[in-house]
């Protein structure tokens, strides 16, 4: 549990860590819960989809892209049913808010959820749940059984003629699990192999080749408010085009790391480490920053950010200026990604850093195309042999070359979440890399840690 | 290969030049048209996109249109303004549209090519002095084609399992394998046996059986002939021969009506193994396990190596004198065969109508698979009706023929191939007619033959075949026949001079043709063998569409549309 900050604007976490709140129907119902879905259901289904296009909210899953011109895209022609799939994969590293919403207060996302289908018309919803959230599986069936019970899911919901049955599947263990394509295959029943774009975008041909919404626990959860709201309220929240909150989780060597939920844009990722969070251990200084979980590209404490913005107005940003939304850490080169602020101190062996991320995604490859298949493993050999005496000058050209092979010639995003890093790593403290060629197995700083 | 002619064409710009293709292909079989090579390894034309090999990227735009009002936006001078996707894209499941432009040869696409063919190598052992597929090897041609020429990896290369017996007939050296999926598609969608998978993740990713399953299905050699590397070996063919040494001719498989075109591997007269060629009309890329087995019958023991009368190995001008004087009497009957060939029935149903004599014949019947191998175990039985040698289906027996000879109605018999007592001929009936047996192999009622002749196995003579699709092909000789043998044709010819006293009638395959089409009216009019050998022809089957034919539904077979529309 966070502390809450006071400058926070908590919407989805609102009850979150209450302590007179629990995950259970009656306190839900206690607080309004529920109510938006009769407001809804008083819509018609494209009345809903307009608020929430009105609304402008982006995807919380990563990408940002907005989520009711994504549910535009549907394929409504081909007379194939229609599924809404919840991803709750959440395995990106630095990212922990959707396990606080689905264990804290499950009914939310059902009720966000079934307003979403019946806005999209899917009569089956599923939730995909990361596998190692054991417990957050049973919350979730447990108040899906009670939503089913009081009418606000399954057959008939609120006493209508729409149905909409809604069922936890656990995932498979791997984080590919939480690409789109490869959450669809894999809660087909098969390994989880992300798949070819086109011809298989979700909307069209998804989930058993039917059309097919995935999004986010996050997003989901704003479609609720949005409907209390309306979609041009809930504009209003924020700045325009990063609308609503946004939950950002921070962790690394900050005093007090947790989830935080902003306006987007109230803030900068500067308050957010030294106000909110407490700033770093004493003695310490910032090193870098990954504004937006593993994937997201590395920023430099001392780094400068210039330019113009969407709207025209010029920038000139210090790390500590970017604002927290959609587009400030867009604007840095980096991304907001999925909310994963993590922060390393003076004390992190950059290059460590990078090798740890490296066996991440070198694991979490799933094989399926060469460029990652092999890239990912290769960079992860060689920065594993830099960490164990056996640098070389020429590896941090190799790193880049090797990172530039896999971008952009994959068959999912993780390519350019497994080169992503590297390639700002080396390019931003290149000095690490190659003064790491003067490090050997036996003059290592005995202070540096162990690689796992 | 024959492929559909009646497509619909589109323009697009290959490397800035405008060029017509069929709609509807993808941009690696569009670029083939017009001779530009985009390397793949994933890809295979009969089977589903996977996309992951990533070998094939091209650069690829289409027109730009303005977003509001849909109207095409164009450049000073004129012509479209093309938008080109900012990445290179998969050529593979990149299908063609009007206008499209792609660019085949760039450097980024060069840059993409090298940068594959390195991560393909960074894991894969250095096996090609000892690997089966060098010579024939897809990563040794596009490394020297596209690759950078020099390594940059200095880590350990993954270790996985080097000899796994997938089945009877498969053995596989999970390190050379560039998981490219073919194998695993192919058994789900042509072979429908879905027993192959990966298993582990990213780099680690090694293909095998699924648990208590094996790759044992009859089409298993295919997975070993469409694997780019040499990851999949057939474990018959492993070791055993450098494939630069070997001959390569066409052929057409005999084991069922299916008439699969292959390729017969041979090296100084031996044949080494049978591959399928690709016919779009036929067997697209496959054939079965056990058609590629066949060869091995060309030196079984039971091998008719000399021509005899009366248990005496003669001079076979002298054997064919007495099979003449055999079929001089009254009385004849000929047990034609669904495994001679267009030629040899063509000549056999000459010498029907100059001895008069009466045809029997016997069908080979099994099991129809629904692939490749059919109910119809014969490779020309619709041969036998083209050529109107016969205008009856056959039985799957000849009691028709021990009823003749039991009535006194046949009293020489003239065979090709056929086993008469398997086929319900009885023992005394056979004692009591005079025998002539043209044939390859011997077995137990050419031993009661007074006349022997020997013949040539399709691998070692020229002929054709009819499929079960009323397409008429050519197979070609891969090795010569044993000492002294004569084809059938030759021996058919022989006899046919002889009988009818008329010199100088040509062997010649084309002439043979010639002359059945000048005494005969049938649906083989206008064409020859010659050719046959340049591209297979269908040929009209519709006045035989009452018959039952045995054949079920199949891969490019479908037994109501058996007749050309
Ligand atoms: C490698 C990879 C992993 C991903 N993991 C997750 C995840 O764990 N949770 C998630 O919501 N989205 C994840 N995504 C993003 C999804 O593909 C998808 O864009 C998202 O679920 C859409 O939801 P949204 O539009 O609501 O953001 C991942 C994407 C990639 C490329
Ligand atoms: S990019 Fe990586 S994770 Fe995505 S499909 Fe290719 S191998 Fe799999
Ligand atoms: S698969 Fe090709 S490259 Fe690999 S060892 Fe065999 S011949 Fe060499
Ligand atoms: S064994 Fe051959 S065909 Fe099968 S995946 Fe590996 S490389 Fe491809
Ligand atoms: S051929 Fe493999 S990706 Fe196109």
């Amino acid at each position: 549990m966070s502390e809450q900050s006071p400058k926070e604007r908590r919407i989805i976490l609102k009850y979150a860590d209450d302590p007179a709140y629990s995950n259970r129907i009656d306190c839900y119902l206690r607080v309004g819960g529920y109510q938006n879905l009769k407001k809804a259901f008083a819509m018609k289904p494209e009345e809903v989809g307009e608020e929430v296009l009105k609304s402008g909210v982006r995807g919380r899953g990563g990408a940002g892209f907005p989520a009711g011109m994504k549910w535009k895209f549907l394929d409504r022609k081909s007379g194939k049913p229609i599924y809404l799939i919840c991803n709750a994969d959440e395995s990106e590293p630095g990212t922990f808010k959707d396990r606080q919403i689905m264990y804290k207060d499950p009914h939310q996302l059902i009720e966000g959820m079934m307003i979403s289908a019946y806005a999209i018309g899917a009569s089956q919803a599923f939730i995909y749940i990361r596998a190692e959230f054991h417990e957050g599986a049973r919350i979730l069936n447990r108040a899906i059984s009670e939503a089913k019970d009081k009418g606000f899911c399954g057959n008939n919901i609120l006493g209508s003629d729409f149905s909409c049955d809604l069922v936890v599947h656990r995932g498979a263990g791997a984080y590919i699990c939480g690409e789109e394509t490869g959450l669809i295959e894999s809660l087909e029943g098969k390994r989880p192999n992300p798949r070819i774009k086109p011809p298989y975008f979700p909307a069209v041909l998804g989930l058993y080749q039917c059309p097919t919404i995935v999004n986010n626990v996050e997003t989901l959860c704003n479609v609720r408010h949005i409907i209390e709201m309306g979609g041009d309220e809930f504009a209003k929240i924020g700045k325009p085009n990063n609308t609503g909150t946004r939950i950002w989780c921070v962790s690394g060597q900050v005093m007090k790391p947790g989830y935080y939920e902003f306006e987007c844009g109230a803030l900068t990722l500067g308050q957010m480490i030294f106000d909110v969070c407490g700033g770093l251990r004493p003695g310490r200084s910032l090193k870098a920053v990954i504004p937006g979980g593993s994937s997201a590209k590395v920023l430099r404490a001392d780094e400068r950010f210039s330019g113009t913005l969407k709207d025209g107005t010029a920038f000139d940003w210090g790390l500590g200026d970017i604002p927290l939304d959609f587009d400030g850490p867009m604007s840095a080169g980096s991304m907001s990604g999925s909310g994963g602020i993590i922060v390393m101190d003076d004390t992190v062996d950059i290059v460590q850093a990078m090798a740890n991320i490296n066996a991440f995604y070198a694991h979490e490859s799933c094989g399926q195309c060469t460029p990652c298949r092999e890239g990912s493993l290769w960079m992860r050999k060689i920065t594993q042999r830099m960490c164990s005496g056996g640098a070389r000058k020429e590896d941090a050209d190799l790193l880049l070359s090797v990172a530039k092979q896999i971008e952009g010639r994959t068959i999912c995003a993780f390519g350019e979440a497994a080169a992503w890093p590297t390639q700002s790593f080396v390019t931003k403290f290149k000095d690490d890399f190659i003064n790491k060629a003067s490090e050997t197995a036996e003059n290592r700083d005995p202070k540096s840690l162990q690689l796992i | 290969m024959i492929s559909p002619t009646t497509e619909e064409m589109v323009t697009i710009t290959l490397n800035g030049k405008e060029v017509e293709v069929p709609t509807g292909i993808n941009a690696v079989e569009a670029a083939a048209l017009h001779g530009q090579e985009v390397p793949h390894y994933c890809y295979h034309p009969k089977l589903s996109v996977a996309g992951n090999c990533r070998m094939c990227l091209v650069e690829m735009g289409t027109p730009m249109r303005d977003r509001s009002t849909g109207e095409a936006i164009f450049e000073e001078d004129g012509s479209p303004k093309i938008g080109w996707v900012p990445k290179p894209v998969i050529g593979c499941a990149t299908n063609v549209s009007p206008g499209m432009h792609l660019r085949t040869e760039s450097d980024l696409v060069s840059e993409c090519r090298e940068g594959i063919m390195e991560f393909l190598l960074v894991n894969h052992p250095l096996d090609c002095p000892i690997c089966d597929q060098a010579g024939e090897c897809r990563l040794q041609e596009f490394a020297t084609d596209y690759g950078r020429g020099y390594s940059r990896y200095i880590e350990r290369k993954n270790v996985k399992p080097k000899r796994t017996r997938l089945g009877p007939r498969v053995t596989l050296d999970d390190e050379r394998c560039i998981l490219c999926s073919r194998c695993i598609r192919f058994s789900q969608e042509v072979a429908k046996d879905d027993v192959l998978g990966f298993v582990d993740r990213g780099s680690f990713s090694t293909l095998t059986c699924f648990p208590g399953k094996e790759l044992a299905n009859n089409y298993s050699l295919n997975t070993v002939d469409i694997c780019p590397v040499g990851a999949l070996t057939s474990t018959d063919f492993r070791f055993k021969m450098r494939v630069w040494f070997l001959k390569e001719t066409k052929s057409i498989c005999t084991e069922s009506s299916a008439g699969c075109n292959t390729i017969v591997s041979s090296r100084e007269g031996v044949i080494q193994r049978i591959t399928p060629r690709r016919n779009d009309l036929v067997n697209d890329t496959w054939m079965t396990d056990s058609g590629r087995d066949l060869y091995k019958s060309v030196r079984s023991e039971s091998r008719i190596l000399r021509p005899s009368v009366n248990g005496n190995d003669l001079p076979l001008k002298d054997v064919v004198s007495s099979a003449v004087d055999c079929l001089r009497g009254e009385k004849i009957g000929f047990v034609v065969s669904c495994h001679s060939s267009l030629e040899e029935q063509m000549l056999a149903k000459r010498l029907v109508s100059l001895t008069n004599a009466q045809t029997f014949i016997c069908g080979h019947f099994g099991d129809d698979d629904g692939i490749l191998l059919s109910a119809d175990r014969s490779p020309n039985l619709r041969g036998a009706l083209v050529t109107g040698l016969i205008d009856q289906y056959p039985n799957d027996n000849l009691a028709d023929l021990n009823d003749a000879i039991s009535k006194g109605n046949i009293e020489t018999v003239f065979v090709f191939d056929e086993d008469l007592i398997l086929s319900g001929v009885s023992k005394e009936n056979l004692q009591k007619v005079s025998m002539v047996y043209l044939g390859t192999h011997s077995n137990n009622s050419s031993r009661l033959a007074d006349v022997v002749l020997p013949g040539l196995s399709v691998f070692e003579k020229n002929g054709s075949f009819v499929n079960r699709s009323f397409i008429a092909q050519a197979f070609e000789m891969s090795v010569p026949g044993p000492a002294g043998i004569k084809s059938q044709v030759e021996v058919l010819t022989d006899i046919i001079s002889k009988l009818s006293e008329e010199e100088g009638i040509s062997s010649d395959l084309d002439e043979v043709w010639d002359i059945f089409n000048s005494h005969n009216q049938s649906v083989l009019a206008g064409t020859k063998f010659s050719n046959l050998k340049k591209v297979s022809v269908p040929i009209d089957g519709s006045s035989w569409s009452h018959l039952n034919f045995v054949e079920k539904t199949a891969l490019n077979y479908h037994p109501i549309e058996s007749e050309p529309k």
